[in-house]
């Protein structure tokens, strides 16, 4: 175990490199961002001296070391736009961020769970065929398009939900939060339901797939030959056991939902990460662009660290190598 | 020709073909999309992209079944006086055409990349597979993104951006393929008469490796129609002289708030039924290549 824990953690640590490579690479060879900093009004000699005072006049390489050094210090550099360091931006959004990511899992697996269960111990009922046909539809729809017809009908038309925004915020455990309020989760409502949907719609599928493997076994016949109810058998030896292929799908879960949150955010106005970081495409505030990518790499390659190691302490079965 | 259509109405996969209705309604959709990028701009009574063809004082007309509708435009008008059916058809084009371009160009780079590794393995393999490790890491709506945020709008730019996440996919299920092959005693065989390898990979495995692709190619098409979609939405992806239908939806948006919401449901509602069509096709595909699966 601790062999296979030190490997991991080196490999985490060369994907991470990795990334910082390609990110610096890729916004070293896109464009000069002297111009975005001097007058426009500005000489030749102005922009000179403020590459050179910007280190642009360097070699890549001595540039990609100095970025690597500052990045291990937690210095990411300034945003040009709000011209305050970069990686404290990300922060102080980051909860917004999480909160629907947080509610939207929520959401996903309290409707996914029951369906998918249904749906993978009774193949073949009408209720299960709907459940099939209504989670296709899920994966076939752009998620922005639903969070916009949501936006409409119960905004714009009827007026249920505020359309756009975040609503009033607490402290709580050090975070800001919206959730405490009626008025913060009225706010939180439509995105999180937005950001759900393809989540839920995948999550239904895969539960019913491992259900219906699951409903094969034979300690569910057996389960059942003893006579034990319906219901034991499908939540407490058809559910449980179901379950475990799932721990693995979570890291991917909370990448799809982080990335999706870049559309949701953009659509409600919301003011997290995912709307930082389209804002800052458009302005072209690289620092925030690096920093978000690094942040969110980190927080990715940590994640499917922890559901590795879970995965094989929930799964006796499973032998770390 | 005959032989080969005679063979394929016998064929099991026809037979159970016949039998889905889900495969069969999922065909229709994709037909009809087919048939709408094909023939559709002469269909059509305006191409939206011809100044002189807009009439602005038809502007933001609504559905013909609502009042003040023309039956000019069934599905109503936008601020310039745009056909909104019109412009879904010029549209499903860009989006299809995209979709397809960047799943053909993702499945030759990715199946080149994946018989590579799987047939010389080495440190050709682990370079290969461990790139794509580090890519499916990333959720590929973000990866495209941060590529289109580096190049700018365009339609090449999003086929490269589309491409760049898309082949990993390929180059995993065809590496583990070839490596399941070439323990096989043909392929063996043809080794020890001394074929050259490129002739044994293009001549035995990759007629071998293909099946499972056709699946993955499939649902690719939706996949792709879905993030283009998405980045366009977002003002990174295609530009707006070619509006795809994801732009469609975005310079809808900005009027949804004043209640004009066919500009922007409609193009949705059409990306929704082409993906729908695509996975249905999908799924069936699936079932009957992997019986495994069934």
């Amino acid at each position: 175990m601790f062999g296979y824990l030190i490997k991991r953690l080196i490999q985490m640590i060369v994907v991470l490199w990795v990334v910082s490579v390609l990110v610096f690479a890729m916004m070293s060879f896109t464009g000069d961002p002297t111009y975005m900093m001097v007058p426009l009004d500005a000489t030749e000699e102005q922009i000179a001296q403020a590459r050179r005072l910007l280190g642009l006049d360097e070699s890549h390489l001595v540039q990609y070391w100095r970025f690597l050094l500052n990045v291990l210090q937690g210095d990411f550099g300034r945003s040009f736009v709000f011209r305050q360091p970069a990686l404290q931006l990300i922060l102080e959004r980051l909860p917004a961020t999480l909160e629907i990511v947080f509610l939207a899992m929520v959401i996903a697996l309290v409707v996914a769970i029951p369906l998918g269960v249904y749906a993978g111990a009774n193949p073949g009922r009408p209720l299960s065929r709907a459940v099939m046909a209504g989670s296709l539809v899920g994966i076939s729809l752009p998620g922005f398009w639903v969070g916009m017809v949501l936006i409409f009908v119960f905004a714009v038309r009827f007026q249920f939900f505020p359309s756009s925004g975040r609503g009033p915020t607490t402290e709580l455990f050090g975070l800001r939060v919206s959730f405490t309020s009626w008025e913060g989760f009225r706010h939180l409502i439509l995105p999180a339901i937005t950001l759900s949907i393809g989540t839920l719609a995948i999550l239904m599928r895969i539960i019913r797939a491992e259900m219906m493997e699951v409903m094969k076994q034979d300690y569910i016949k057996f389960a059942r030959a003893k006579g034990a109810a319906q219901k034991g058998v499908l939540f407490k030896h058809g559910l449980k056991n179901a379950l475990i292929p799932l721990v693995t799908v979570f890291g991917l879960m909370l990448g799809d939902l982080i990335a999706f949150a870049t559309l949701t955010e953009t659509i409600f106005a919301w003011p997290g990460i995912g709307k930082l970081l389209v804002d800052s495409i458009y302005r072209g505030d690289r620092p925030v662009i690096v920093v978000y990518l690094m942040f969110v790499a980190f927080m990715f390659v940590v994640v499917n660290f922890v559901v590795d190691v879970l995965y094989a302490l929930i799964d006796p079965r499973i032998k770390i190598k | 020709m005959t032989a080969l259509a005679q063979r394929f109405l016998a064929s099991e996969l026809f037979h159970n073909y016949r039998r889905n209705a889900s495969a069969i309604i999922g065909s229709l959709i994709v037909l009809f999309f087919a048939g709408m990028i094909t023939i559709g701009p002469w269909v059509v009574a305006q191409d939206p992209y011809d100044v002189a063809q807009l009439e602005l004082l038809d502007s933001f007309k609504p559905p013909v079944w609502l009042e003040g509708g023309s039956p000019q435009y069934w599905l109503g008008t936008d601020g310039q006086g745009r056909d909104v059916l019109a412009s879904i058809v010029y549209g499903s084009r860009i989006s299809l055409f995209i979709g397809l371009t960047a799943m053909i160009g993702s499945c030759l780079i990715g199946t080149t990349l994946g018989l590579l590794a799987g047939f010389y393995g080495g440190r050709l393999d682990s370079v290969i597979m461990r790139i794509a490790d580090i890519q499916l890491s990333f959720p590929s709506v973000l990866t495209a993104l941060f590529l289109m945020s580096a190049f700018g709008t365009g339609v090449e730019k999003v086929l490269i951006a589309l491409i760049s996440v898309g082949w990993v996919v390929y180059a995993r299920t065809v590496r583990g393929s070839t490596l399941r092959e070439t323990q096989k005693e043909y392929i063996q065989a043809a080794r020890v008469s001394g074929l050259p390898n490129a002739k044994i990979i293009l001549r035995h495995v990759l007629p071998n490796v293909l099946t499972p692709l056709i699946v993955v190619a499939t649902i690719q098409v939706g996949t792709f129609v879905l993030i283009e979609a998405s980045l366009s939405f977002l003002g990174v992806g295609v530009p707006i002289t070619k509006p795809s239908l994801g732009l469609l939806i975005k310079n809808g948006f900005d009027v949804l708030f004043s209640g004009l919401w066919w500009i922007s449901v409609f193009p949705g509602l059409f990306i929704m039924l082409i993906v729908f069509g695509i996975n249905l096709l999908g799924d069936f595909l699936r079932d009957e290549l992997n019986p495994r699966l069934k």
